[in-house]
This record gives C-alpha cells, sequence and structure tokens, in this order.
C-alpha cells in the first residue's frame, strides 16, 4: 500500500501540515537572519521571531516573557521537571507521555479511575504529606483523549503550595483557545507538529511571574532560560497553527469520530475513556483477544494508519501503560488508537469501518479454531 | 503469495527476504525484539532496539517491503531465558536456540502470519523443505558445515508445511553472502551471530545465577560410591562428560551425574557411556513406528545408529554403540538426509 492511497488516522502522532502553518514557514524561509544578530537581517529575524511570540502568548493567555521556544514538547517537559522540580517532589499522573515520564522517573504516580481522569482524592492525600510538590499532568491523553480536570488540579495544587505544569501538547491547537495559566497552572508545554506546525518546534510557556533556569545555557537566547539558535521556521509554523485553532472543526471531526466508535463497538470493541470528557479526534479501541501489533499490521496492509501503545523508535509495540493504568488488564496489550486529523475527509470513516470488521472477522475467527 | 520473512537482521534472513521480493511474492518482513537492547548493554537511556533491527530496518527499506518489530520479550525471558536457568538448576544441558525456535519462531511468529492472511512463513535457517508424499518433510541442508536441522527437529508437521527454508539449497554462506551484495545489503558482510544470543561475556552463569541462585552455590564432588573428592562452585557450571573444572583428585574423570536436590556432582572415569536413553517431547515428522535410524546428540555430534522405540509422548533410544548424552540436549533422527523427528534427553 503506497503512503499516497493510506487513510491517516494517527494525528497525535502527528497532525498535517496546516496551510497557514506552511506559508508561515516559507515566509520565514525567505528572512535570512539569525534573531541574535544586531543588523538589519538580524533585526528581520528577530522581528518575525517576536511577532510568533506574541501569537503563542496570546493563544495560551500568557505573558510574551513568559514563552521559552525549545525544539518540542519533549524538551520542553523536561524543562519544566528541572526548572521547576527543583528543590519539589514531583508528582506526575499514572497516563502521562514517556516525555514526562522518562524526565521524572522517581515521580510519585498520582492513580486515575477507570474512564482515565485523575483521582482528586489521593492526589490531594499525596499533596497534603508531600513537602513542597510539583505536579505533572497533562491536559489531554495521548492515547484515550481522555482531558483531566485541570481547574480542580489547580486548585488542590494552590491549597497545598504545589506547583502545576500542564503537558497541553494533544490538546493545544485543537479548538478554542484553552486557558490553563488562568486556571492556576503555573507552566504549560506544547509542540507544533502536534497541531498543524512541523516539527522541530515547541514551547515552555511561563505563568507571569515565574522564571527558571536553562537546562542548556549556550548563548543565552530565550532570556537565558534556553540557549542555542532558534528554528525560527519551525517556530513561525507553530505559532500560525496555533493562531488558527479557531478553524479546527471540532464538531465535524467529533461527528466523525462518534460514527467510527460506534461501528467498532457494535463488532465488540471497547472504548477506553469513553466516561470522561474527551478530545474530539481521538478514540481508543481495544479489541479483546487480539494483540494490538495484529491489529496495526492488518490495518497497516489495508491501508489505513493507526498506531498503538507508545511505539518505541524501534516500532515495536508495547503494552500500553495508560490503559493499564487504567485497570484494563490484558486489555492494555490490545488496544489502538485512532486520531483523526484535523483535515480528516468523510470517506476515511467508511475505509476505516470497513477495514476493522476485516481485521476483526479475520483475528476474531482465528482465535475460534 | 503473501509471505512472512522471519528477519533478524542477520545476512541469512535478509537474504530470504530477498529472494521472496525476487520471485514476486508480497513480502512481510518481522522481526523479534526479543531482549531490551539498552538493558542488555547496561547503558542507561540506550535505545531498547539493537543494531540488529536497525539492520532488518535497513534492509526492509532497501528491499521496499514492509516491516514490523514484534515484542517477545516477556515471551522470550519465559520461554527461553528463565527456561534456561531452569533446566541448569535442574542438572540438565539445556539447548535455548530450540526453544526459541519452537516457542517464538515457529510458536508466536508462525501464528502470526497466519493471522495476517499469510501463505507462508519462510526463515533462514539451513535446513530443507521437500514436498514428500505424506506431506512436507525436512531434510539437512546441502552445507554439512551449516546445516541446522539439529536444532529445528520441534517443529511440528503443521509447521512445517507452513515454512520455507530458501537457504537449505545453498552450497556455503560465501553463496549467500554474495547473493547479498549482489542485492546491495548493507548486511552482506555483516559477521555471524555467536553462540546463545542473550548470554554477552561468553559466561552463561551469570544469567542462570539471576533466575536460581541456587544453581551457583557451592557443593560437593563425590565418586560413584559418594566418597568425596572436592567441591564445585555450582551445578550449573557443569555437563554430563566434563572433564573441565573438576578437582585434583578427581583428575581424568568426567562428570557422569549431577544431582540438583543434594548439590552434587558425580565423577567417574571416562567412557563406559550409556547405551540406552530415554527422551520426553518427542516430535515425530513422519508417523510414530519403532524404526532404525541414525541419531545426533549434540549440535556438532557425528550420526550413531540406532533403534528407536515410541513410547507414548517420549521415547526410547537403544544405541548400537555406547555415546555420551547429556539430559537436556536434544536427540535428533536422522535417515539419510531425512529428519524423522527427535526428543529431549531424560
Amino acid at each position: 500500500m503506497s503512503a499516497e492511497g493510506m487513510i491517516y488516522l494517527d494525528a497525535n502522532a502527528t497532525e498535517p501540515l496546516r496551510p497557514r502553518a506552511r506559508a508561515a514557514m516559507l515566509a520565514a524561509l525567505e528572512v535570512g537572519g539569525n534573531p541574535s544578530s544586531v543588523h538589519g537581517p538580524g533585526r528581520a529575524a528577530r522581528k518575525l521571531l517576536e511577532e510568533a511570540r506574541d501569537k503563542v502568548a496570546a493563544a495560551l493567555g500568557a505573558k510574551p516573557a513568559g514563552v521559552v521556544f525549545c525544539s518540542g514538547a519533549t524538551e520542553a517537559d523536561a524543562l519544566a521537571v528541572a526548572a521547576l522540580g527543583k528543590g519539589r517532589v514531583v508528582l506526575a499522573g499514572a497516563t502521562e507521555h514517556d516525555a514526562v515520564r522518562a524526565a521524572a522517573p522517581q515521580a510519585l504516580v498520582v492513580p486515575v479511575t477507570a474512564d482515565g481522569r485523575f483521582d482528586p482524592l489521593m492526589l490531594d492525600a499525596m499533596l497534603s504529606v508531600t513537602p513542597p510538590a510539583l505536579l505533572c499532568l497533562m491536559a489531554a491523553n495521548n492515547e484515550t483523549g481522555a482531558r483531566h480536570d485541570i481547574a480542580m488540579a489547580a486548585r488542590i495544587c494552590r491549597a497545598r503550595g504545589a506547583l502545576l505544569h500542564v503537558d497541553a501538547v494533544q490538546e493545544a491547537g485543537r479548538g478554542l483557545p484553552r486557558d490553563w495559566l488562568g486556571l492556576g497552572a503555573d507552566s504549560v508545554a506544547v509542540s507544533g507538529h502536534k497541531m498543524g506546525g512541523p516539527m522541530g518546534a515547541g514551547a515552555l510557556v511561563l505563568r507571569a511571574g515565574l522564571d527558571i533556569e536553562a537546562l542548556q545555557k549556550g548563548g543565552g537566547q530565550e532570556s537565558g532560560r534556553r540557549g542555542g539558535t532558534q528554528a525560527l521556521p519551525a517556530i513561525a509554523g507553530m505559532a500560525a497553527a496555533l493562531d488558527d485553532s479557531e478553524g479546527y472543526e471540532t464538531a465535524r471531526i467529533a461527528a466523525l469520530r462518534d460514527e467510527m466508535e460506534r461501528f467498532c463497538e457494535g463488532l465488540g470493541a471497547v472504548v477506553a475513556g469513553q466516561g470522561a470528557p474527551r478530545l474530539a479526534n481521538t478514540l481508543s479501541l481495544i479489541l479483546p483477544g487480539v494483540k494490538a501489533q495484529s491489529q496495526l499490521i492488518m490495518l497497516d496492509m489495508a491501508g489505513i494508519a493507526v498506531s498503538a501503545g507508545s511505539a518505541c523508535s524501534s516500532g515495536k509495540v508495547a503494552r500500553s501503560h495508560v490503559l493499564d493504568a487504567m485497570g484494563f488488564g490484558e486489555g492494555a496489550g490490545q488496544g489502538i488508537r485512532v486520531s483523526l486529523p484535523w483535515n480528516v475527509e468523510a470517506r476515511a470513516v467508511a475505509r476505516f469501518c470497513a477495514a476493522y470488521e476485516a481485521m476483526a472477522r479475520r483475528a476474531l475467527r482465528g482465535r475460534a479454531d | 503469495m503473501r509471505v512472512v520473512v522471519a528477519m533478524s537482521g542477520g545476512v541469512d534472513s535478509s537474504v530470504v527476504a530477498g529472494l521472496m521480493a525476487r520471485e514476486g511474492h508480497e513480502v512481510i518482513g518481522v522481526t523479534l525484539q526479543l531482549y531490551d537492547q539498552g538493558a542488555a548493554s547496561g547503558r542507561k537511556g540506550a535505545c531498547c532496539a539493537g543494531q540488529d533491527i536497525r539492520d532488518a530496518k535497513g534492509v526492509a527499506d532497501r528491499l521496499g517491503i514492509a516491516h514490523y518489530v514484534v515484542d517477545s520479550e516477556a515471551r522470550f525471558e519465559k520461554s527461553v531465558v528463565a527456561a534456561f536457568a531452569d533446566s541448569y538448576a535442574g542438572g540438565q544441558t539445556p539447548v535455548p536456540c530450540i526453544a526459541c525456535n519452537q516457542h517464538l519462531k515457529f510458536g508466536d511468529l508462525l501464528e502470526m502470519a497466519r493471522e495476517l492472511g499469510a501463505d507462508a512463513m519462510a526463515t533462514g535457517h539451513y535446513v530443507r523443505r521437500t514436498e514428500g508424499p505424506d506431506g512436507a518433510e525436512m531434510h539437512v541442508a546441502v552445507d554439512p558445515a551449516r546445516d541446522q536441522s539439529w536444532f529445528l527437529f520441534a517443529t511440528t508437521r503443521a509447521q512445517l508445511e507452513f515454512c520455507r527454508f530458501p537457504l537449505g539449497g545453498y552450497a556455503s554462506k560465501a553463496e549467500v553472502r554474495a547473493v547479498a551484495a549482489e542485492m546491495g545489503l548493507v548486511v552482506a558482510e555483516k559477521a555471524d551471530s555467536q553462540d546463545i544470543c542473550f548470554v554477552s561475556s561468553g559466561s552463561y552463569a551469570g544469567i542462570v545465577g539471576k533466575y536460581r541462585p541456587e544453581a551457583l552455590m557451592a557443593g560437593e564432588v563425590v565418586d560413584e560410591a559418594g566418597l568425596v573428592l572436592g567441591t564445585h562452585q555450582g551445578i550449573a557450571r557443569y555437563t554430563i562428560g566434563q572433564a573441565k573444572r573438576l578437582p585434583d583428585r578427581a583428575a581424568n574423570m568426567v562428570v557422569k551425574r549431577i544431582d540438583p536436590v543434594a548439590n552434587r556432582i558425580v565423577v567417574g572415569p571416562r567412557g563406559a557411556a550409556g547405551m540406552r536413553l530415554m527422551l520426553r517431547d518427542v516430535n515425530w515428522l513422519t508417523s510414530p513406528r519403532e524404526m532404525e535410524a541414525e541419531v545426533k546428540l549434540r549440535a556438532r555430534d557425528t550420526l550413531h545408529a540406532a533403534r528407536i522405540v515410541p513410547d507414548g509422548a517420549g521415547a526410547v533410544l537403544e544405541l548400537a554403540e555406547p555415546a555420551l548424552a547429556a539430559p537436556g540436549q536434544a536427540a535428533v533422527f536422522y535417515e539419510g538426509t531425512r529428519v524423522l523427528g527427535g526428543g529431549f534427553i531424560l
């Protein structure tokens, strides 16, 4: 199956480039200078960089000075954990992305309930016995789309004197601007390519008045908080994508997702995170008794691009720690993630459903033999 | 047809993938990830995938075929590594490659190939499969130096029907490497894999000790009358017939028996090997029957004439001449080039 004939339903791995992001990148490529240079081309580059900073700040409810550009959300999360977690006990939700889990391997794990949302009583109890803490919590989960109640987490953290870092990678740029800092978060991580911008740019956005120490100091870029020349075209693309978040057709995408969901449930699939408020585009399907790996391969052969669990760079599909944390047991090795891109076409539904049905029937028949 | 190729990242299975693609089949390359390479190398933060997986991916890209990595770590640890340690702790000498073929390559992977709607699974093993009057037959490879039939005896007849072994007919490894070079595969000059893949540094005692520490506990070396001749540093370090690592008072003697319960190594004079062997878990690649055949009792062994008598799920082997046999090793039956079956020595 050629890549052209594929139905792409793996937006949570990376969103297709949005036209406004592409245009912004092409324009940025025409500017030759380094934003740190003092001459004319440098000024032109810096102007573009600061325009991007303004857009990101506006979209995320921050002051421009609170925006630290970096290479992506993995770096943004690592920076937040290192800088804000200094001298604090780090807590992390049980379903956090590896970007956080690997940055804070010693973190105390805040359990989630069966629908994938953090347990507020448990969080409060944990914070009540820990010295000053940093809580890392994702806005929405990359596998199930389940959204945490960030406002509630922020209230609990404030009452217990804890800082809150929100990994907003999957939710930023998708639909209405969301103001996590306004809800009480101390920092927010976003990634360019998860919202229709290019790979290679991300940002850590800090609440007003909060300053951090750099992990890599270099030439003191980003007000000394992240050294290294900024990837201007990628940053411009990310800012344009974030600025375009109202162009994201939440209702249309949710309707297509719901159609797939009903169909697959009819075939015996279990939907993870169904009880929680969810991202419009994400569908986590467990097909009991069928390994996630086999499902992925069969769907790939049928021209459907989806994913499962957290794929290692080898491409190995491991059990999903997210589904494990939600208590799915064996099902944690039998789930796939369908995530609709911003430009998903209606015909994708029929193609996906036909392929899923053929896959499920073949796999389940094999099991009955 | 649709063919799943088990790709290890080595030259042999890479050539198999290339041959299948060249014949016009729809080829799906699959690499089993058997252990976390990052953890195995002890390098913090290293990728879980080793160079072999990267090589397999590179070959698949070069050939333009689909390629997937399957997580078999848990299965490998339980069915191969832990079983290997258990076997040593039980006083036996295991063959982990047979367990891996049995449970992973011709077990899980083959089942997956069926699930994917494949018509066959091809591997880079040096063994031949021919169509006989009663279905598929297994025969030794053309190149005797490369023949792997001893390691494949546990392949069932149903599995054999589904499998293809394109390299069994090649006259030499050099010929296979030449094909790899001609296909432009980066692995053409890659060194052959050595010994047991999950044992680095050549010492398996560490692995055994991790799972079964008691197998590395010191104990007594005794003669067949029970007289203590010295001590040993763990029964896992011994195998039947071994003369190394015995105390001075046991010079010129060899290991006759390993007693895991008493943690004792029993030694005796060389020679006087047994004539009669009991086998367990016998796999027949022909209809089970009492027969005269030749048997191989170790990977690199000569053939011994024997009478084979089926006995339930096992068999009794009556050797024409005494031969050294270690419990846990395989006894594989041959008739000319054909493999008739085999079992594990009790």
